[in-house]
């Protein structure tokens, strides 16, 4: 599903990828972990394509395609979804509003027929009531006044309504309590599927033990240190970043 | 700026590329000699068979027009205007009013068809009724029949001073006196057409009223004159459009409109104003200074001005609210959006006269390119307006570096219990914001459209439902929020 090759990545003139190799297949959970300054968040960026990282060498394929040459809208039509750390608020365009406009966005670029408002409504209705969101809050402009919660467990929903190939989750569980992280993994729980790969990005420990990952992947100063089962994250809790890095030198 | 940022640019710079009105229609025309004098006045009120109490009204507003100055203190900077180069009166040959929109010349109606004003459409299903003034003479009112019956009088301002000249003598100037300003005056001397609404008392209008503005001619003027009375305890809802061709000089366009609501009435005046706004190196376009203002004379009255000015290549527009009955309301709901090197100057007033009177003021602002976007405007409150209540907002939209957005609010109260509240916020469109509508799959020039259009949307629910449509395809916009 996803092969990325010997991967270096700049913003604003600095390097912050510096070699990245990783493979995901299809129906895999991989974690990305790391600590900060990592290269975390640029991963997800990057794959993404977010204006202003640029790829300076390697290469990240996606279903036999070069991933780089796509757009940002066309990798999200042709799948890849990515649950940012922090959504974005759009004042004036209520949520309902945002969710028809990007399904129907990623239907055309596939050069599928647009689904109808009523279509729309009750699926949104049913995957909603599934996540606590109530129907006041799709009626609220997107994001604006969200709790943080409120905020993560949109992208969950967004994420089970554009049902994705590849779903990349961005330090998801930062900034919620213990309940609207169980909600959260839930979702993404529900969302395992044979067809579907995803990468989930965390500082912490702690999201997978809701989340249990196939392969676990230790990412510090722009390159991959460390690999392996879910076993590595009790490692890496016991001994901390320092000494996994420092292990892997 | 990052690449998202540069494309965004681009992207709303293309709009502007797009005006799709710019095209000229080929149609023989009749104008009055160029330049400007008494003959010019006389010329345009032979034109209009006049009697001479109008003919005197306009010899006095240009004798007046001679002594007065352009004035400077908008932010907008133009070249100076000759007025002796243009022309003051175009019409199309051979179509003085007509009876039915058969007789009027498949040319026009096919122009107004390209505009998407499709007449007889409209008669048909929208229940709309329509005037339409092409450069300085009304070509077709439809729907005469139904207002007729209503007691409710629709016609152009020709008509109207022939037919009802009472009328006409009692409202004419009385809101927008001769004297107000250089350019109103100047319209007072040389208006040619424009249109007229009078509501009775008690009656409801029963159909939305619409006139759409059209320049065709090069180097020509259009000066409409518009006024509406709403009588006791009426209602009217009146929507006027405008387009016009691409030129390379710029063309003048100074109309003054009247408002007057009696006792109890109330007035809905709605504007989308898409004259063609120059090219992208600000080459060209209309200036649009235009004097507008409304007189809520009796008790309990309301005036509301709602415009989506997205044209002209200046534009100079104050509508205002004089809230002279007691308890009477104005309201100001305004979309200004200047691109490449357009330039708006754009507000209202409200002049708080009667107790207890309330006013409101929603304006949003968006800039892109080079543009210089200001809005300004003042709340007056007097000595006797006990209890007077303002409310402002002004939201101010930016799009790249190089435009700008500037608010200049004036507060005046006399009045101790006044209560006067002003807000005012400056946004960009963020880079993160652009990502996140990619991200889910939403392009770009739809993406600016949709967060556009959240911005505006205190105003744009403010129209009409039948124009709704038409407002937020010019606001670049997609509003398909029947599911919130």
């Amino acid at each position: 599903m996803l092969d990325i090759k010997n991967l270096h990545v700049t913003v604003a003139g600095k390097e912050i990828l510096r070699g990245l190799n990783l493979r995901v297949d299809a129906g895999q959970v991989h974690a990305i972990m790391g600590p900060n300054g990592s290269g975390k968040s640029t991963l997800s960026y990057v794959l993404a394509g977010r204006a202003g990282y640029e790829i300076t060498e390697g290469s990240m394929t996606y279903n036999g395609e070069n991933l780089a040459a796509l757009p940002p809208e066309q990798r999200a039509a042709k799948g890849v979804f990515l649950a940012m750390q922090y959504p974005v608020e759009i004042p004036g365009v209520t949520t309902m509003m945002f969710l028809k406009s990007a399904l129907n966005a990623q239907r055309r670029g596939r050069g599928e027929s647009e689904m109808d408002a009523i279509g729309i409504l009750k699926t949104v209705r049913k995957k909603a009531a599934a996540l606590n969101i109530s129907e006041d809050m799709l009626k609220r402009a997107l994001n604006v006044g969200f709790s943080g919660g409120e905020k993560k467990r949109l992208e969950i929903l967004q994420m089970s309504l554009f049902e994705p190939k590849l779903a990349i989750l961005d330090e998801t569980d930062s900034g919620l309590d213990i309940d609207a992280l169980r909600l959260v993994a839930e979702g993404v729980n529900s969302l395992r599927a044979p067809e579907r790969a995803m990468l989930v990005i965390t500082h912490y420990q702690r999201l997978l033990d809701y989340i249990v990952p196939d392969r676990i992947h230790v990412l510090a100063n722009g390159r991959i240190v460390a690999e392996g089962g879910k076993e590595l994250a009790l490692e890496l809790e016991a001994k901390g970043y320092e000494q996994i890095v420092k292990d892997a030198a | 700026m990052s690449s998202a940022a540069l494309e965004t640019k681009e992207t709303v710079a293309g709009l502007g590329e797009k005006y799709k009105y710019g095209f000229v229609t080929d149609i023989e025309m009749e104008r009055a000699p160029k330049g400007l004098s008494e003959d010019t006045v006389r010329y345009i009120s032979a034109k209009k068979g006049e009697q001479e109490w109008m003919l005197e009204w306009r010899l006095a507003a240009f004798r007046r027009w001679l002594s007065m100055k352009e004035p400077n203190w908008a932010r907008v900077r133009y070249p100076a205007i000759d007025y002796q180069n243009a022309y003051y009166y175009a019409a199309p040959k051979n179509t003085p009013l007509k009876q039915s929109l058969d007789e009027v010349d498949p040319k026009l109606l096919e122009t107004y068809k390209k505009l998407g004003i499709p007449l007889h459409e409209q008669m048909a299903l929208a229940g709309v009724a329509v005037d339409a003034v092409f450069d300085s003479v009304s070509v077709a009112t439809t729907f005469k029949e139904k207002l007729n019956e209503a007691g409710v009088i629709f016609c152009p301002m020709s008509e109207a001073i022939r037919d009802y000249p009472e009328l006409v003598k009692k409202y004419l100037g009385s809101v927008v006196p001769v004297t107000d300003n250089f350019f109103a005056t100047l319209n007072s001397a040389v208006f040619s057409d424009g249109t007229f609404v009078y509501v009775p008392k008690g009656v409801r209008c029963p159909m939305e009223l619409s006139t759409y503005f059209r320049i065709n001619a090069s180097e020509t003027g259009q000066f409409e004159r518009t006024i509406i009375v709403a009588d006791e305890g009426s209602y009217v809802s009146y929507l006027e459009g405008c387009t016009a061709p691409k030129r390379d000089e710029n063309q003048l366009h100074a109309a003054v409109v009247e408002l007057v609501a009696l006792d109890n009435a109330e007035i809905k005046y709605s504007t989308v104003q898409n004259w063609y706004p120059g090219d992208e190196n600000g080459l060209g376009g209309i200036y649009n200074f235009v004097t507008k203002r409304g007189d809520c004379r009796g008790v309990r009255s309301k005036i509301s001005w709602t415009q989506v000015e997205t044209g002209s290549a200046i534009t100079w527009k104050y509508p205002s609210c004089i809230l002279r009955g007691d308890e009477s309301v104005g309201e100001f709901y305004s979309i200004a959006i200047a691109n490449n090197f357009q330039q708006a100057d754009t507000g209202t007033k409200m002049i708080h006269l009667g107790k207890n009177t309330r006013s409101r003021i929603i304006a949003k602002g968006i800039s892109a390119g080079k543009a210089q976007n200001t809005y300004r405007g003042l709340v007056s409150v007097y000595g006797k307006a006990e209890n007077a209540r303002n409310f402002t907002q002004c939201d101010s939209l930016l799009i790249g570096r190089d435009c700008g957005a500037h608010t200049v609010p004036y507060i005046e109260s006399r009045n101790p219990s006044a209560r006067i509240e002003h807000e005012a916020t400056t946004s960009k469109i963020a880079e993160d914001q652009l990502f996140y509508c990619l991200q889910r799959g939403i392009a770009q020039e739809e993406a600016v459209a949709l967060i556009v259009n959240g911005f505006c949307k205190e105003v744009l629910q403010q129209l009409p439902m039948e124009f709704a449509v038409e407002a937020q395809k010019l606001v670049g916009i997609s509003l398909e929020g029947s599911v919130g």
